[in-house]
Parts: structure tokens; sequence; C-alpha cells
């Protein structure tokens, strides 16, 4: 479908659904190497978007995420909140008015999605945090649509890219966050971030392959 | 003038214990706790929601200095900051503090009648001031900060001293060592009291001096001797508890 409004919103459905599913995943992640937190939040935090959603009137893509990242700021708790929370609001304004996203457009929200992550949580590529899952989708959103992807192949490309992200933090040492405290001990798990990350990003290409 | 403080902590109960004991030495400083979820009751976590209602409610037109504890509630302040307007922002200071010392140095700067950057300023500085020496056998070496080098010893001049028995029932607990701490950080006078900082209001409330028990206080600087005499006064005095 089209990346406009109805995309929008029918992506942070899909987070809510996607997240309430592995729930229960991100928890076990996030027993190994923080405070067991992070898929109870998420969750939290997707469902309350939902309740938001439901008020309706949301008429660009970037309407939809600004109201998703006030509510993930105020409802998550945990240290997602105001990381998705600057993501999805950065992803926001980079879209400013738009009514329908290309694929530049895609690269543009993601670029500045990433980059508000790095300046809130002050990670970078290899502290095993959300941060390995976000710079290889830009990158790969990046060179898909030099390539001349449309804007659902380059979500697609951004997606696989925060996947295999997420899963290259398993061997890394954390030097961010509360996984940092373990020291060597956070190596052997996936970062449960990076793999939230990875999830939300495939909920938007999914939909973006929908049919209307 | 007066400056607010708002401690943002995950958990609501430190937040609470914090504006609890700063309290304590700032009876007229308003501190406002915004620990935890917004939940009822608050589950561990921080709130954008909250900590955006204690700026507002601590903002008495002076200025507002944030304390936080670990990362995310960095992050959570840190947001809450990019929504104000920039008039409001303009007031507001987020230093890098140990938030339990930074809030009750804070607090004490804040009850004398300090600005926004000097409240500020006195939080950051208040862990690094904090000397694990002198703190033996009250922590290890190991545990404390590592702090900040002591600059080498400038020319100081010819020390003054005095000595004078605690009266007071009390000793010298968080009120008096607040009152002291204070009134030094305003004198040019380099005060040590029984070996350490004067003007450390946590590291005098550490020496546990009671009632009957001796304080011994050496000043350098230009005003060596007014720092004395403040002292002596204010133990005579009983710190007005007589």
């Amino acid at each position: 479908m089209a990346l406009n409004a109805q995309w929008a919103e029918a992506w942070l459905r899909e987070c809510a659904r996607v997240l309430a599913e592995h729930r229960t995943e991100l928890i076990e992640l996030d027993r190994a190497i923080g405070d067991a937190d992070h898929g109870e939040n998420m969750h939290r935090g997707f469902s309350a978007v939902l309740t938001k959603l439901d008020d309706g009137g949301q008429e660009t893509p970037a309407a939809a995420l600004k109201l998703a990242a006030m509510t993930l700021m105020s409802t998550v708790g945990g240290a997602a909140g105001p990381l998705y929370g600057t993501a999805f609001l950065r992803a926001a304004t980079a879209l400013g008015d738009e009514r329908e996203v290309g694929a530049s457009g895609v690269v543009g929200f993601l670029t500045a999605a990433r980059d508000g992550v790095v300046a809130r949580g002050k990670a970078e590529p290899g502290d095993k945090t959300m941060v390995d899952a976000w710079t290889p989708a830009v990158e790969a959103a990046g060179t898909a649509e030099a390539a001349g992807a449309t804007a659902a192949e380059a979500l697609k490309a951004a997606a696989n890219a925060a996947q295999a992200g997420a899963a290259g933090t398993e061997p890394l040492i954390a030097r961010k966050g509360r996984a940092s405290y373990l020291g060597e001990r956070s190596a052997g798990h996936r970062d449960p971030g990076a793999v939230s990350t990875a999830l939300i990003l495939q909920a938007a290409a999914d939909i973006a392959e929908r049919e209307q | 003038m007066t400056v607010g403080l708002v401690i943002v902590s995950h958990s609501s109960k430190i937040a609470e214990g914090v504006v609890e004991l700063a309290g304590q030495m700032a009876p007229n400083v308003l501190i406002v706790p915004a620990g935890g979820t917004a939940d009822s009751p608050p589950r561990i976590g921080t709130s954008l929601e909250k900590v955006q209602k204690g700026l507002v409610e601590a903002d008495q037109g002076d200025g507002v200095v944030v304390l936080t504890d670990l990362g995310s509630a960095v992050m959570t302040a840190e947001m809450t900051l990019e929504f104000l307007a920039q008039d409001a922002r303009s007031r507001i200071r987020l230093p890098r503090a140990a938030l339990v010392e930074g809030a009750v140095a804070a607090a004490v700067r804040a009850q004398s009648g300090g600005t926004v950057d000097e409240v500020a300023a006195e939080a950051e500085a208040a862990v690094v001031s904090i000397d694990p020496e002198s703190l033996e056998p009250f922590v290890s070496h190991g545990a404390a900060a590592p702090g900040i080098p002591v600059p080498a010893d400038k020319p100081r001049g010819t020390p003054v001293r005095g000595a004078w028995t605690i009266r007071n029932k009390m000793g010298l607990h968080a009120r008096p060592a607040a009152v002291i701490a204070r009134a030094l950080t305003d004198l040019d006078a380099e005060v040590t009291i029984n070996g350490v900082d004067g003007k450390s209001v946590m590291l005098l409330m550490s020496l546990a001096l009671g009632a009957g028990s001796e304080l011994q206080a050496e000043a350098t600087g230009p005003q060596a001797r007014a720092a004395i005499d403040y002292i002596g006064r204010e133990v005579e005095d009983g710190f007005g508890e007589l």
C-alpha cells in the first residue's frame, strides 16, 4: 500500500500486535542482561498507542508517528520510552506535512529516527543497543533507494538489515544501559532493544507490502 | 530568589526520600519528587508526564534544577526539556550530579539564595568534594567515586585556628551542618573542620559530632578570620538551639 496516513496507523497497530506476540521473548532476552521489563514495557506502551489511535483523526503519517511518540514517552517507563519516543518524534519531524512517503522519504525518516536514538542514548554501533539495529537499517534503506527501490522495498531492506543487526548483537559486550553493569557476562544474548527495533521495522515493511 | 528542585528517580520511594532528606537542610526550598511511572501505584520507571508536572510545580520564576538517578531518568528529563518553550527551558538546569549528594548540596545552595547556575554547579561539585581518604572508615576506597585529583597546594598564608565544645543537645546534625557549610561557601577562605572540608554538608554530617565533643576549625585565605569567628559564634550559640 502507499505509505500514507493509513499506512502509518496500520504500522503502529501492527507494532502493537507484534510486540504483544513477542512480549515473552523480549522479557526473556531482557531477563538475561537487563531487568526483564522490556517486553512488558513495549507491550504496555503500544497498547496505549492503540487506544490513542482509536480516537482517530491522523491526517498525515507524521501526525500518527507523533501521537505514538508522545504516548510511548508517557507510558513505557523504562529507557525504551524516551528512546522510541525520540525515534518516532524525529521521524515525524523529518516527514513534515508529506501525505505520502516515497523511497527517499523512507531513508529520510529512518535516518532522523536513528540520529535521534543516538543523540538521546549516546550509544554507538557496537555498544549492544538498538543502535546496532537502526544503523544497518538506515544504510540498507539508503543503498536500496540509490538502486531505484520503491518505498516498500526500501523498508523491506531496512527491516532485513535490522534483523541481521539484532542477531549480530549476540556476541557483543554491552557498553550502555543496565546491561553494561554485567560487563563480559552480557555477551551471548541478543540485545532486547535491537530485537524490538527489528520487529518494529519489520511491521512497517509488512504493512507497506500488504494490498490495500 | 528561590530556585526549585525536581527529583527524578525510577523509584517513587527514592524520589520522596531524597525530597525528605534534602528538605531537612533547606526548609524554604521547593523540592518536588517525580519518581516512578504515572500509574497508581507507581511502577519502577520514569514518566515524561510526571517530570513535566514536577517542573511546572517547582518553577517559581527563578529557575529549577533537575536531579536524576540512572540513565533513562536523564533521557526522560532531557525529553521534557525539549518540549518546553524556550523561555521556560532557559531557567532549567540538568546537572551531571549524583542524586543524593547532588540534591542535598543543591538544596543547601538554593536555600541561601543561589542562582540556578550556582545551584546546578553545587550539585555537580558534590560528589567530587567527597574525598575517600577523609571518609575512612565510612567507605572503602574501592567503593568510592574516583573524584577529581586535588590541585597542588597554592600559597595559603598562616592558618587561623579555633576550637570549641559543642553545647547543643543534638550536636552538629543536619541543620547546623548546612548552616555552617552555607556561610563558609560565601567566604573567601579554605576551611577544614575536624579535618574535613567545612563547605561540605555531607562531610560535616559524617563527623557525627555530638554534644560535648570538640569542634576544631582551621582556615586559610583572605577571610580566614571571619570564617573562624563565624564558626565560633555558631558553636557557642548552640546553633540557635539553646
